[in-house]
């Protein structure tokens, strides 16, 4: 089967330094991938880059088998790929429901369009109903999500991210500033909603890793120097050295 | 699962009484439209009333631009000055071929005017969002404004090109001669306008506007390219700017150059950031406001502009949400029962405000006539009490209001945002405010 | 024609240089504080008119000195009192604080000082031909003025390489995001680099005053040019601001002094043809087109290169 994702020798240079160094990566369908890695390593910028943010300084990424290096962002999430933000990046004047619904808009087909009326849609109105109760955001529907609190505004990323209905999904640290229980929460949704896709998750915490992921690849100084079962990246030496050394003590 | 189609099926009926209170404000309005020239008819309030109509489509369509799209624009007055134009040449034209098209339908071609040029123009202009926006769009506009004085053919140079509305075909025995007549044609595109463009912050297109408005950035990640929403939004706003420039042709039987300027850019980004631009009336208030100063402010000052700018520097600073946001935010304390929390700070700060408003209007006025005569003695009246320009009384009432009042005003200001701090946060308690 | 060329150079440079006194500022704060500065064509014409009215109280020299600061006064005071507190509104509540700002410096220096020309004459000493050439006699005040644009110039070059604030100014330029991050005094920096700019711009006004027309709508008229000039030569950057200030100076003055159209090179048209579009281009002469020059070249560079001649910036 195509992998969903693969990453084919991608380099990454601003001016003369280079960031993301002979990248390689695969993620199967259906798989939960994590990508970790120290402070600096080029996570983010590997997302930016999958994700259209960026465009790579050479290399190749396919999604589904197609070539989408190059293409803008909204061309690739059309394609099926979406995509949440470590900072929070919420539509912050428009309400919880307006923010998940303007997400449903493309993939429910109404596009631009303008001789709709977006309230008279039941299928975009169901979906959205159906997300906020997914992220447990239904009795909020009506705040401006500028005025959520921090973890309810990181719910409603993932809602926005899921919303779309695609079957990639890549959330760069969904859990980063929540509390113990908050976090329980998150995964808990985060393995509920995407149930049956691809996920790609940049995470810090590494019992959240270890929970979630099927697969881990670790990310040192852009490139890639393992990728493996949880237990066979437990298990290998150069991790251990580059890594998990450094960091669980 | 239940509780998803329960609240659902909530949606709809809350749908179906907004959509009750939709129509019937609607009605409202159009009831509004017709009955104001009865109770107000004398020739004078019936020409405001068009002039306010002709704003009110204006200043909507440039809410399209920077209420939901986020797009501020110091160019909007060129749409309106080529509707204006492209209604003047297409009447002309009917006057003389006999075309058989009646007056009520030249708006429209003042609309595509608008949009022609939108469409020809806006895909390089919406290339990019914020300060670029706004510099470009003054750009375009001062290029089309100093081109319309070279074009004579097209645009009649100084003098600009005449018509005569009465010349077009008549329909239902409406010559529209009167200006009565005028106004009820204004009236019904007005009413027309205001709906559509209210229905196009209700579609897809008008939503995805404000997520682009709120975050361009996040728009490229749930499939939507920004440009293009830019764009499209750019469009609309020229479509029924050039509506509102065709009306005034027709109005004034006259385009000139004066239609496409830098002053009428101005004005209309003044009147839809005093109303409130976040919200679907602000622009109107902002029209009826901004056209009615204009014309009872010009009789009684000469420096009328320097007041225009005053208070939009004054909302700029302290009522971003112009208006309409200031009317706005007491929604929640009244639904809370907290309003009368705040009103006695309201009473009491609006007398040393109302000083300092004084101390700058003598101060504007006593100047602005004392230069004018060159320094000699002249009179200026204000709330009925004669004040010598050159008396150092004068002077030293002014200063005193100003400063005193300033310092005073200051105070109970204060007074105001604690007892509204008091009375939200009860509101917030009660629920009425996130 | 080799006169017109001559006269017409020093013209223009002149013209660039004054640009450049003004979009400089501009672009220092436009990268620095975000804040596209409405009223910065607003600030020349204040310095023009205290200019004037110094010159008549106490002379033109100390005038000079005077109202450029008075102009940078009345800039720090706008950045203090203005744009600091409508900063947490966003940059488009600050630059429609400019906006309003343009606005009622235009309504009030024409309130104060009329609407008409006011009568800012070169100052006696400086009123001779500096020399000759061809016919033409070159007025020694535009070499003073020439002189005090180059002087700036140099100085600024200086005080941006060696200074701390220049440091931190030059810092802005390249990295927009990392002023933020200049600690406490980061407010005192804005207010001093607003307040140098105003007072650069004021300046400009009062050297060009009695050389161009000290009239109330003088911002107006300029106000538009600096745009063109801050896009066309990049958004922050210094260099890109100083080519596009000599060359749409060099452009307009050039395009002043040509009378011909392509009626006068090609001879009329068929006057059976009639008024049309076509008949206004032909006749139109290039003098005639110099004052919409400067937004073709700025619709020019927007298909062209949209981010200005030497700009990085994609903001």
């Amino acid at each position: 089967m195509t992998p969903a994702i693969e990453v084919r020798a991608v380099e990454k240079h601003f001016g003369n330094v280079s960031i993301i160094k002979d990248l390689n990566l695969s993620v199967a369908q259906g798989e939960r991938h994590a990508i970790i890695g120290p402070n600096g390593a080029g996570k983010s910028t590997t997302f930016n880059l999958i994700s259209g943010y960026l465009s790579p300084s050479s290399g190749e990424i396919r999604l589904n088998g197609n070539v989408i290096s190059g293409l803008r962002p909204f061309e690739i999430n059309r394609r099926g790929l979406s995509r949440s933000f470590q900072v929070t990046n919420v539509f912050a004047r428009m309400t919880v429901w307006e923010n998940v619904r303007c997400a449903v808009l493309w993939a429910t087909g109404h596009r631009y369009a303008f001789w709709k009326n977006v309230d008279d849609l039941p299928e975009v109105r169901r979906r959205t109903a159906e997300i906020l109760e997914d992220i447990h955001l239904s009795h909020r529907r009506d705040v401006p999500a500028g005025l959520l609190t921090y973890a309810e505004q990181r719910e409603l990323e993932i809602g926005i991210t899921i919303a779309g209905g695609a079957n990639v999904i890549m959330l760069d640290e969904p859990t980063a500033g929540m509390s113990h229980a908050e976090t329980e929460r998150a995964v808990a949704l985060i393995r509920r909603l995407t149930e049956g896709r691809t996920l790609v998750i940049v995470e810090h915490d590494m019992s959240v890793v270890f929970g979630l992921a099927d697969r881990i690849s670790v990310l040192v100084y852009g490139h890639i120097i393992a990728s493996g079962t949880p237990e066979e990246i437990r298990a290998n030496p150069k991790v251990k050295e580059a890594y998990l050394g450094e960091e669980a003590h | 699962m239940t509780s998803t189609a329960a609240s659902a099926s909530d949606i709809a009926a809350k749908s179906s009484g907004q959509n009750l209170r939709f129509y019937g404000l609607w009605v409202i309005a159009a009831i509004a439209l017709v009955v104001l020239p009865l109770i107000f008819s004398s020739g004078g309030s019936l020409t405001s009333f068009s002039l306010i109509g002709i704003a009110i489509i204006f200043a909507l369509s440039y809410n399209i631009l920077l209420g939901e799209t986020g797009l501020l624009s110091f160019g909007h007055a060129v749409y309106y000055g080529l509707g204006g134009f492209a209604a003047v040449h297409v009447m002309n034209a009917v006057a003389a071929r006999g075309w058989p098209i009646p007056l009520p339908l030249i708006p429209l071609v003042g609309g595509i005017g608008g949009l022609v040029f939108a469409l020809l123009i806006g895909w390089v202009m919406t290339r990019r969002a914020g300060t670029v926006f706004a510099m470009i769009s003054l750009g375009i506009g001062e290029l089309v404004g100093s081109s319309s004085l070279i074009l004579r053919s097209v645009f009649g140079g100084e003098s600009g090109i005449s018509t005569d509305r009465t010349a077009l075909p008549h329909i239902f025995g409406w010559t529209f001669g009167p200006q009565i007549q005028v106004y009820y044609l204004i009236a019904f595109w007005v009413l027309v306008s205001a709906m559509a463009m209210y229905a196009l912050t209700r579609t897809p297109l008008g939503r995805i506007c404000n997520a682009v408005r709120d975050n361009p950035g996040r728009v490229e990640f749930i499939g939507y390219d920004p440009h293009v929403v830019r764009y499209l939004a750019y469009s609309f706003a020229g479509f029924f700017a050039g509506i509102a420039g065709g009306l005034a042709a027709i109005n004034f039987e006259i385009a000139n150059s004066a239609y496409l300027g830098a002053v009428q850019s101005g004005m209309v980004l003044f009147a839809t950031f005093i109303g409130g631009a976040s919200y679907f009336f602000g622009p109107i208030l902002g029209a009826i406001l901004v056209t009615y100063l204009q014309l009872g402010l010009t009789s009684l000052t000469s420096v009328w502009q320097l007041y225009f700018g005053i208070i939009f520097i004054g909302i700029v600073m302290f009522a971003p949400g112009g208006i309409a946001g200031l009317l706005m935010m007491h929604r929640p304390l009244i639904r809370a029962g907290t309003l009368g929390m705040v009103i006695p700070s309201y009473l009491v700060a609006a007398l040393p405000t109302l000083a300092l408003a004084c101390g700058v209007i003598l101060s504007i006025e006593t100047v602005a006539r004392y230069t004018v005569t060159g320094g000699e003695g002249n009179i200026v009246k204000l709330l009925g009490i004669p004040f010598n320009t050159t008396a150092p009384a004068t002077w030293g009432i002014a200063a005193v209001l100003v400063v005193g009042g300033f310092i005073v005003a200051r105070i109970t200001w204060r007074r105001i945002a604690e007892a509204w701090d008091r009375a939200a946060s009860i509101a917030r308690d009660r629920g009425y405010l996130a | 024609m080799l006169e017109l060329i001559v006269i017409s150079t020093l013209n223009g440079v002149l013209f660039g240089m004054l640009l450049f006194l003004l979009s400089s500022g501009l672009t220092v704060i436009f990268s620095m504080m975000g804040v596209l500065n409405f009223a910065h064509a607003s600030f020349y014409m204040l310095g023009a008119f205290f200019g004037y009215q110094l010159t008549k109280w106490i002379g033109f020299w100390p005038a000079l000195v005077l109202a450029p600061l008075l102009v940078g006064a009345v800039g720090m005071a706008v950045e203090r009192y203005g744009l600091r507190n409508t900063h947490k509104h966003g940059h488009v509540a600050e630059l429609l604080l400019t906006f309003g700002l343009a606005f009622a410096i235009e309504e009030i220096v024409s309130m104060i000082w009329g609407k008409s020309p006011v009568d800012y004459r070169v100052p006696a000493a400086l009123d001779f031909p500096a020399f000759t050439i061809f016919s033409t006699n070159y007025p020694a005040y535009k070499i003073f003025m020439l002189a005090i644009s180059v002087l700036i110039f140099v100085a600024l070059l200086i005080a941006l390489k060696r200074t701390r604030v220049g440091l931190i100014v030059q810092a802005a330029l390249t990295h927009p995001h990392m002023v933020g991050h200049l600690g406490h005094n980061v407010g005192q920096v804005f207010m001093l680099v607003f307040g140098v700019g105003s007072a650069l711009a004021g300046l400009a006004g009062v050297i060009a005053g009695p050389a161009l027309v000290t009239q109330s709508d003088m911002a107006a008229l300029l106000g538009p040019i600096l745009f063109v000039v801050i896009v066309f030569g990049g958004l922050g950057s210094l260099p890109g601001a100083f080519i596009a200030s000599l060359f749409i100076g060099l452009v307009q003055t050039f395009a002043v002094a040509l009378n011909g159209s392509l009626a006068s090179t090609f001879g009329p048209l068929d006057p059976s043809i009639g008024p049309s579009v076509l008949t206004d281009i032909w006749n139109v002469t290039i003098a005639q087109i110099a004052p919409v020059l400067p937004y073709v070249l700025l619709v020019v560079i927007l298909i062209v290169r949209p981010m200005g001649l030497l700009g990085t910036r994609e903001t």
